[in-house]
């Protein structure tokens, strides 16, 4: 059905870091890893080898420069489905196979009711949708619903791919319709922001801005060399006194 | 947005055949309601060059689709999708105006008298009169739908806008009066109502396109990348690296970009080719002996499918997604 769920008491979503995030596109890869195999297989590339390759991926990393001179700075910044709570993809879909989970408010598409009309990804605005041309349906995050809810896999690995693979720890899931939770709390600290908001979509994602830059006044001292605790041993006297003819 | 021919044709098609549809269905129910005799001929040759038109449309537009065969699941989801409510009601089209293209084909077949029963109290004739002006109904709210798919995306700035459904209906409106006036007089009907009906429309559609495209050009591009990616207070927002080398999906999808000065050429030609040429020789017709009305007439769809074809080229290669603001647009 693609009439939305009034309400949807859990809001699972990532929030992202764009202050610590490195552009390593782990995050990609690992999810076109995943979902290459998971609830969205086959998901396919084209031409892979040849003059023109590209395919459907889940998740795209792009690099920006924001702000001018000193100021300046390169932001990464990952763009995936934003699971909104009032999502035009679903909406105009014309099938039902895009719906919302009245249960855990994740976005899904059935690709074996998805005619392939493209109609949702015009409907998106942050371009979460991607036409799989082989498969002949449309593809999306599915916030790795198929890794989530395993009961195979180690409590610690009950989480996106994505979240999984981010080395820097950019990437946080969790339920964002629960106040007091890591994530929530998250983006209540860090003013967390919803991308595109006068759009009206009601984004559950969100991301964090980066920190203010340090400058000479805001920055922390250099570090200094943290004098030597002498403990009195023989070995130490040794040292000081090679240290002091190599140093002369 | 990228121009698909599929989605090109079945707009224009499928317009133009049920705006047809909308003036033979009410050519008889006037004709009833006025006691004259109709015209089996021609009723049943524009009901069928109108089903030509809407058949073919729909099927261009399955060529549209990663999965054409899945396509009957599209009229489920009519409480929130235009594209399934325009489904329903191009499949309603077809039932509602069966009863009538039956009589019409009988009419034909057997005995031209047939045709004036519709008229008279015939008891057959009840069933019949009833369809017809449901069946108008269905066939506006198609084309309807047909306009609110679009307008109703706030993705795309230039479909976002009140005029793109009247101007559908407007457009497949005059699109079927044209072609209505060739098809009276192939039969040697007067023609002349149904000459002011087009040129009415033409004219309407016109002055509609033109404020349309002024529209497009001066209204205020809302979302920015700064929205977009949420850093605008930190700065203006460049691209530095893309996330991937090959153009993607939605760059092929949203990112369909048609040079400026091209733009104006083409706008032109939609506007004379697609609205006052036809006009023109419509008007040129009325004055003109039988046969030269006809070469008139039938050039007057010519070459309004050529400018039609181009304003729905147009209309897609002119829009702009507001997708494209990550892939290095400053305003959308």
């Amino acid at each position: 059905m693609t009439a939305l769920p009034t309400a949807t008491n859990k809001k699972l979503g990532l929030v992202i870091d764009l202050d610590t995030c490195v552009g390593c596109q782990a995050c990609a890869t690992s999810c076109k890893e995943w979902n290459g195999g998971g609830y969205s297989a086959p998901l396919t590339d084209h031409d892979p080898y040849g003059k023109d390759p590209h395919g459907a991926w889940l998740n795209r990393v792009h690099a920006y420069e924001v702000g001018e001179g000193d100021a300046g700075r390169t932001v990464h910044f990952p763009r995936s489905c934003l699971h909104c709570e009032t999502p035009a993809c679903v909406t105009v879909c014309p099938t039902g196979a895009s719906y919302k989970r009245a249960e855990d408010g994740i976005v899904l598409v059935n690709p074996d009711t998805c005619i392939g009309c493209k109609l949702c990804s015009w409907a998106c605005a942050y371009g979460a949708r991607e036409y799989d041309y082989s498969d002949g349906v449309m593809k999306k995050c599915t916030l790795c619903v198929d890794r989530i809810y395993n009961e195979t896999f180690a409590p610690e690995d009950r989480v996106p791919a994505c979240v999984k693979a981010c080395p820097t720890g950019a990437r946080h899931f969790g339920d964002l319709g629960d106040a007091d939770s890591a994530v929530s709390q998250l983006v209540k600290d860090r003013g967390g922001f919803d991308l595109m908001p006068e759009m009206g979509f009601k984004p559950v994602n969100k991301y964090l801005p980066p920190r203010a830059k340090r400058d000479a006044t805001t920055a922390a001292p250099p570090a200094t060399e943290a004098p030597g605790i002498s403990t009195g041993a023989q070995i130490e006297k040794l040292f000081a006194w090679a240290d002091k003819m190599l140093s002369r | 947005m990228h121009p698909a021919y599929s989605v090109i044709l079945f707009t224009t098609l499928s317009g133009a055949g049920y705006g047809l549809f909308i003036w033979v269905a009410s050519y008889v129910l006037i004709a009833i309601d006025q006691g004259r005799s109709l015209n089996a001929a021609f009723v049943f040759s524009g009901l069928l060059l109108s089903l030509i038109l809407m058949i073919s449309g729909l099927v261009a537009s399955t060529a549209h689709l990663g999965r054409p065969k899945r396509a009957w699941r599209a009229f489920s989801q009519w409480r929130t999708s235009w594209l399934s409510r325009e489904g329903v009601f191009a499949i309603a089209t077809f039932a509602a105006m069966a009863p009538l293209v039956f009589r019409a084909a009988m009419a034909v077949a057997l005995q031209p008298s047939i045709a004036d029963e519709i008229g008279t109290s015939a008891t057959l004739a009840v069933l019949t009169l009833a369809s017809v002006p449901l069946s108008i109904v269905c066939a506006l709210g198609t084309v309807l739908c047909t306009g609110m798919i679009y307008q109703s995306l706030p993705t795309i700035r230039a479909w976002h806008q009140p005029l793109v459904t009247p101007l559908y209906v407007a457009m497949a409106l005059a699109s079927g009066a044209v072609l209505m006036v060739l098809l009276l007089r192939l039969q040697a009907l007067s023609a002349m109502t149904a000459s002011y009906v087009a040129l009415l429309f033409l004219g309407l559609s016109a002055i509609w396109k033109v404020l349309y495209w002024r529209t497009i050009d001066t209204a205020p591009r809302t979302h920015t990348v700064g929205s977009a990616t949420g850093l605008g207070s930190f700065g203006t927002v460049r691209p530095l690296d893309p996330p991937h080398t090959q153009a993607n999906y939605i760059m092929r999808e949203m990112g369909y970009q048609v040079a400026r000065k091209h733009a104006a050429k083409l706008r032109r030609l939609a506007l004379f080719a697609g609205f006052v040429i036809p006009a023109a020789l419509l008007l040129f017709a009325l004055a003109a002996p039988a046969l030269l009305a006809i070469v008139c007439s039938a050039l007057a769809v010519v070459v309004m499918a050529v400018g039609l074809a181009t304003e729905r080229w147009l209309f897609f290669a002119e829009a702009e997604h507001v997708v494209m603001l990550y892939y290095g647009r400053q305003a959308a």
